[in-house]
């Protein structure tokens, strides 16, 4: 290793990232539209489910039902129709998630056996939000019921007890049960793996493709000071992203913040080497462009979205996916970025995970140096 | 005219023959994937690792208990003997939830007063806690019901003492089972698809020009549209039976049912790539260099991932980024998969689709097309 000629190397690099300011300025933007789009975007708590209304029965008690409806803020009455056909092709076409049929029958059973029931018809195509919205409405059908008993129960008598066991609920760390304060850690993660990928996986067969590669390799320069050199500018951009990402995080968002910057530092050091170790490999593995663009599409960004546990638990997944998981370098930051952020853990109780992006980073490595040969062919 | 594109095409076609590990690069990664991500995609949850605390230790309280432990929602991992090891337990992250039963809670129970069961959760995966805390209620709600059954029939039903229910029958249409891998798989199968098609589209000019045999294409008397045409017409074959390819793991691997019209599934997935391929083009006539292409394909397809609606239901999204999702041709294919998948409609429901994604895939073709004639003047 020659600390001039890796500081010849990253100052060519480095030139070359200047005078392509679209690259770079996207580098460093991405961090920003995906923080935004994502911060706002990225909700699965349901509010306004489009809702369609069929009430069979007119009567005062299913208007005084359906004004439940239309009053909470979990629906959005959209069209009220007077047929199960109507109905159908407003679930049909997409115009609403959930229709409720109020029966013929439902104010004369509520009168008569104090019992009835209400039809819910869900469009169950996404089963995530058909089951939140089945429960919501089952929330509002049961605050409804226990209106009507106390109307007839008049002032002062005791009431059934319905109601004999309440649940209380407390909620740790994500406190008011914010997507945002659960998508926006491992947001950090994909960013730093899309910026990662989108730097370095091209560098290499940039030089084959252009034929400046045969110009390197008369050089001096050893396989390892080249990778230095060449990864030394895209760790600095790396590094400025993550601080963007954690300001916006923090400031703009207000992801509560709970553990040590140094933490955060000194992981984020290690996820950045792999990331950037692994489009390195790639570019070292495969010497045209178009083909470098593809592996690293598919080998960093679709699996740090779907394996990493950013969005999906790795928990729920089948055993053979969650083994297949551990592989997946993002996965490690992921979970120590959500115990950073939210748990305010230290070092000491991630020494698991981080041992591991260490065993990563080091493998990365001796694979990208076993990848780049020196030679032509 | 004809002769022209014929003659690009099979240039592109000898290009992609040589390329020996493309054929590899094009086939197997897609179905792996497919297979990979649909099992990994889910918002299901299954088995909360739950933390028990008696401290009433009584007949009911037990009871209780053995509904939790019976359910396949939750996995009591521990049983704690003090608030501190239940508490210890949901640090360590052991256990998600925590279930406490307090001294007393039996004797409130007799008196016919309400008795409270005690939750903690860890909010950390907010989407998931909310699930938890759903199915926690259900069994508190069954709970209560059945035993101010029983506790009236202790006391020989009077018949003013029942309480008033309204019951909400669910019918799940389309998903019976409440299925998320049905809600998923398609739309991994239209993302797969959108990914692989831009970004090898993004690259097909671009790699002539920085490879310098844009120049020579230039002086032949080809037209800029025939050589878009010759250009774009490989890629759209390719996604086409990319579409196929997944699609038939979809429904042979997983089992997804196909309700709807093949011949609409076509005419949608033709329309989605007109899109795609605009969308490539256009990237590809902005940039100059490849790698410009690869960071600016990954800006784009991005958001279009994040807005479509894959994960994130669109109408929880904030109302300027609904209007956004409105130019995102995922959002609308994504519609099309599903409809023709789990709905079985056709296009008398999906025409706003269908019309929606021609629009944007022809402005985008007729934008790409000014700017290359722009730029080979």
């Amino acid at each position: 290793m020659n600390a001039n000629r890796i500081v010849a190397i990253a100052r060519k690099e480095f030139l070359q990232v200047w005078r392509d300011p679209r690259s770079l300025a996207i580098a460093l933007l991405m961090p920003l539209m995906q923080m935004f789009l994502l911060g706002y975007g990225a909700s699965l708590d349901l509010k306004h489910i489009p809702l369609c209304v069929f009430d069979q029965e007119g009567s005062q008690h299913s208007q005084a039902l359906l004004q439940r409806f239309r009053a909470s803020h979990y629906f959005r009455v959209v069209q009220s129709v007077n047929s199960y056909v109507a109905l159908g092709h407003a679930i049909d076409a997409g115009d609403c998630r959930l229709g409720v049929v109020v029966p013929y029958r439902f104010s004369r059973e509520l009168s008569a056996l104090g019992k009835s029931s209400v039809q819910a018809i869900a469009d169950a195509t996404d089963s995530n939000t058909a089951t939140l919205a089945v429960a919501y409405a089952q929330a509002v059908v049961n605050a409804f019921a226990s209106d009507v008993e106390v109307r007839w129960a008049g002032p002062g008598r005791a009431l059934s007890s319905a109601q004999s066991l309440a649940v209380a609920s407390r909620v740790w760390f994500n406190e008011d049960l914010e997507t945002r304060n659960f998508i926006i850690p491992g947001l950090v993660a994909m960013i730093m793996a899309l910026v990662g990928a989108l730097l370095t996986s091209l560098t290499l067969s940039r030089e084959w493709e252009r034929g400046t590669m045969e110009l390197l390799i008369s050089t001096p320069v050893t396989g390892a000071e080249l990778m230095a050199g060449k990864l030394l500018p895209y760790f600095t951009i790396g590094l400025a992203d993550a601080a963007v990402c954690v300001l916006l995080a923090v400031y703009w968002f207000d992801v509560p913040f709970r553990g040590q910057l140094l933490t955060l530092f000194v992981t984020t050091l290690l996820f950045l080497m792999v990331v950037l170790g692994i489009g390195y490999a790639i570019s070292a593995w495969i010497r045209s462009q178009v083909g470098a663009s593809q592996v690293a599409l598919l080998l960093t960004m679709l699996p740090t979205a779907m394996l990493s546990g950013f969005a999906f638990p790795i928990d729920q997944m089948p055993r053979l996916i969650q083994v297949i998981t551990y592989a997946v370098y993002s996965r490690y930051y992921v979970s120590i970025l959500k115990a950073v952020f939210l748990k305010g853990s230290d070092l000491a109780q991630m020494a698991l995970p981080i041992a591991c992006l260490l065993v990563y980073a080091a493998f990365i490595a001796a694979v990208a140096s076993r990848l780049f040969r020196k030679s032509v062919d | 005219m004809l002769r022209r594109i014929v003659a690009i095409l099979v240039k592109e076609f000898l290009q992609l023959k040589r390329d020996r590990t493309a054929r590899f690069r094009l086939i197997a990664p897609p179905i792996i994937q497919l297979i990979i991500f649909g099992y990994a995609a889910t918002f299901e949850v299954f088995g909360v690792t739950a933390v028990v605390l008696d401290l009433d230790h009584s007949q009911e309280s037990r009871e209780l208990i053995t509904r939790f432990t019976a359910s396949r929602r939750f996995d009591v991992v521990r049983v704690a003997a003090n608030p501190e090891a239940a508490r210890q337990a949901i640090d360590r992250g052991e256990a998600a939830l925590g279930l406490v039963v307090r001294a007393g809670f039996s004797q409130l129970l007799h008196k016919g007063q309400s008795a409270t069961l005690q939750v903690l959760v860890d909010g950390t995966n907010s989407n998931s806690a909310l699930i938890a805390l759903g199915y926690v209620g259900q069994i508190a709600a069954n709970y209560s019901q059945d035993y101010a059954a029983m506790a009236s029939a202790r006391r020989g039903a009077e018949a003013g003492s029942l309480p008033v229910q309204v019951v909400l029958e669910p019918r799940n249409w389309y998903n019976e089972n409440l299925n998320s891998r049905w809600f998923f798989v398609p739309g991994v199968v239209a993302s797969l698809t959108l990914f692989m098609v831009v970004n090898l589209t993004s690259f097909a000019i671009v790699r002539e020009r920085e490879v310098g045999t844009l120049e020579q294409i230039m002086v032949t008397p080809v037209r800029p549209t025939e050589f878009i045409l010759g250009k774009t017409v490989p890629f759209f074959l390719m996604g086409f039976v990319e579409v196929a390819l997944v699609s038939a793991v979809a429904l042979l691997w997983f089992r997804v049912p196909f309700r709807g019209n093949p011949l609409v599934l076509m005419l949608g997935a033709s329309l989605f790539l007109l899109s795609a391929l605009g969308l490539g083009m256009l990237v590809s006539t902005l940039c100059r260099t490849q790698q410009q292409a690869f960071a600016t394909n990954f800006f784009v397809l991005n958001p279009l991932f994040t807005l479509s609606g894959f994960a994130f239901p669109i109408s929880s999204m904030p109302e300027p980024l609904q209007w956004l999702t409105l130019i995102d041709p995922l959002r609308y294919f994504l519609i099309v998969i599903r409809g023709t998948f789990l709905k079985g409609v056709g296009v008398a429901e999906l025409w706003p689709q269908l019309v929606a994604m021609t629009a944007i895939g022809t402005a985008l073709l007729a934008f790409s097309v000014l700017r290359l004639r722009k730029s080979l003047d």
